[in-house]
């Protein structure tokens, strides 16, 4: 092994030299600006901080965040693993159109997105007007956000479950309706056993960035301090009021929150995938 | 059981109709509602015309950066050695998981004006090339990755036994091998860039004809009423993104078949 790899790569120096240019990158990217935001956060003490996140105002943007996460989420893996199924094991026409679609919500701006709802769901908007008529506000209220949120956060656990059901095959589900399964059976006895971890996988994924959505919440909420900030705009507020103290505390609230997602991201890193 | 599948097919379509498409249907639709001539105006408007140059400036800027330092990440991360890759290796994903606008602040703190470095940035194009570097650090590193690791040695200890220096062999026999993966990643990295907002908003400063990105000039036009306007640069956003997916799923085919 040493051998072949004392060929393999370029000498000792190179390697080192190579190796201080990519870390510098990370630290100066990555590690750098985040460390400080900790260290500014925590500067004078953790009173402020715990001050800035105990505001009603701040609970209130935690509680609606955690409630955007615990509505998309299930709902984009109960979906995602239907659009997963429907297009691993059918065939039908206009398949390859509903598997682009998919992945629209990864390559569209977040503020096209918030502009899609509020033309669709806004006062003059296609259905806007109708659910108004009918007491359901959409656009300005927790609705439209919970709307703008599955939609970002939509490819995740399809992308992740697709693989999987190719990989393991249907010969244990043809196995299991020919014993006399019927389909749900199959599914719950057969399938989603198979499938569990990348559906793990897709909903961390789905978490995280259900966690941190800020461009198309922020076009369909209105912004109403205590009604329909989450987290993220809430940062954004306060950066903008120069509560400096303030936006760093919420927005470190978020780090730690992603941290986690990082975390079981790694333990829960599919095991056939390397990196 | 037909009529099962029948039943879950039309599940996932009517999912992926009322979240996504019916309200991308509605932008199209508001783009040109007041004609053609009408969205022509909106899309070639000066503001509108100098968002949508630095977005793609920026963008191939992005590209070209990610593609080099991606690589090297890569690089490092799978033939080097050294005590703490693996915690190198997890915070890769970082950017990833960190909300945008937490990203932007932390960008803030130390390129801003209060940075205890003394390099501030902030507000200008460079904030902007630097926001969009953080937030797509991931996606080459992740793409040439996988493809490193599964590199064949024998034909680099080959090359190298027959006097190729790091460089050529790098060149020559590494490179070719990662040239999908690399596009694919930057490809994504590129969609990433031309619809970045959040992690964009607190540091570039907004300012039209220097700064402004497309996404913020649509969420400016939002604010002030100009709804029409706002879609018109939105279908053309739209339009990008579409033809980049396109790109990406041609090139895994592509990639597939030069694997076999």
């Amino acid at each position: 092994m040493s051998a072949s790899a004392a060929v393999a790569t370029p000498g000792r120096p190179s390697r080192i030299g190579l190796r201080l240019v990519a870390l510098g990158y990370l630290a100066l990217l990555l590690a750098l600006p985040v460390g400080l935001v900790f260290y500014r956060t925590f500067e004078s003490g953790v009173a402020p901080v715990w001050e800035a996140v105990t505001t009603p105002e701040a609970m209130h943007a935690f509680y609606l965040t955690c409630v955007m996460v615990a509505i998309a989420v299930p709902a984009n893996t109960v979906f995602g693993v239907v659009c997963a199924i429907v297009l691993v094991r059918h065939r039908f026409r206009g398949k390859n159109v509903v598997n682009a679609l998919i992945d629209l919500p990864f390559a569209i701006s977040p503020v096209v997105i918030g502009l899609a709802l509020l033309l669709v769901y806004g006062r003059e908007g296609w259905f806007g007007g109708w659910l108004l008529d009918h007491g359901i506000q959409v656009i300005f209220s927790p609705v439209g956000m919970v709307l703008a949120t599955i939609f970002v956060s939509l490819p995740f656990v399809v992308r992740e479950v697709m693989p999987v059901l190719r990989e393991v095959g249907d010969e244990q589900e043809q196995a299991a309706s020919t014993l006399g399964a019927n389909g749900w059976q199959t599914f719950w006895r057969v399938t989603l056993p198979a499938i569990r971890w990348g559906v793990g996988y897709g909903v961390v994924l789905a978490t995280a960035r259900a966690l941190g959505e800020f461009g198309a919440v922020s076009v369909v909420s209105g912004k109403l301090v205590g009604r329909t900030e989450t987290l993220p705009l809430q940062v954004e507020e306060r950066f903008q009021r120069f509560d400096l103290t303030g936006a760093y505390s919420a927005a470190v609230v978020l780090a730690l929150m992603a941290l986690v997602v990082v975390l079981s991201m790694n333990l829960l890193k599919p095991k056939d995938r390397k990196v | 059981m037909p009529s099962g599948q029948l039943f879950t097919r039309g599940l996932a379509v009517a999912w992926l109709s009322v979240i996504v498409l019916i309200p991308l249907a509605a932008v199209v639709a508001r783009s040109t509602e007041d004609g053609l001539g009408a969205f022509w105006t909106s899309v070639t408007n000066p503001q509108a015309v100098a968002a949508l140059k630095l977005t793609l400036l920026v963008s191939v800027v992005v590209v070209l950066v990610n593609a080099v330092t991606g690589t090297l990440i890569a690089w490092v991360l799978v033939r080097d050695d050294f005590r703490g890759k693996s915690v190198v290796n997890s915070i890769i994903d970082l950017p990833f998981a960190l909300p945008t606008i937490v990203a932007g602040l932390t960008l803030l703190a130390l390129y801003g004006s209060k940075s205890p470095v003394g390099i501030n940035v902030a507000y200008t194009q460079v904030a902007v090339l630097l926001a969009l570097l953080f937030v797509t650090l991931p996606f080459v590193v992740r793409a040439v990755q996988p493809v490193l690791l599964e590199l064949d040695r024998d034909m680099e200890e080959a090359a190298a036994s027959l006097g190729a220096g790091g460089l050529t062999t790098f060149r020559r026999i590494i490179f070719p091998n990662l040239v999908p993966a690399l596009l694919a990643g930057t490809a994504l990295g590129f969609a990433r860039s031309v619809g970045e907002f959040g992690s964009i908003v607190l540091i570039s400063g907004n300012i039209p004809f220097d700064t402004e990105v497309a996404s913020v000039f649509i969420f400016g036009q939002i604010e002030t009423d100009n709804v029409t306007g706002a879609a018109a640069v939105s279908v053309v956003l739209l339009a990008i993104s579409v033809l980049l997916l396109t790109g990406i799923a041609a090139l895994g085919r592509w990639g597939a078949k030069h694997e076999r």
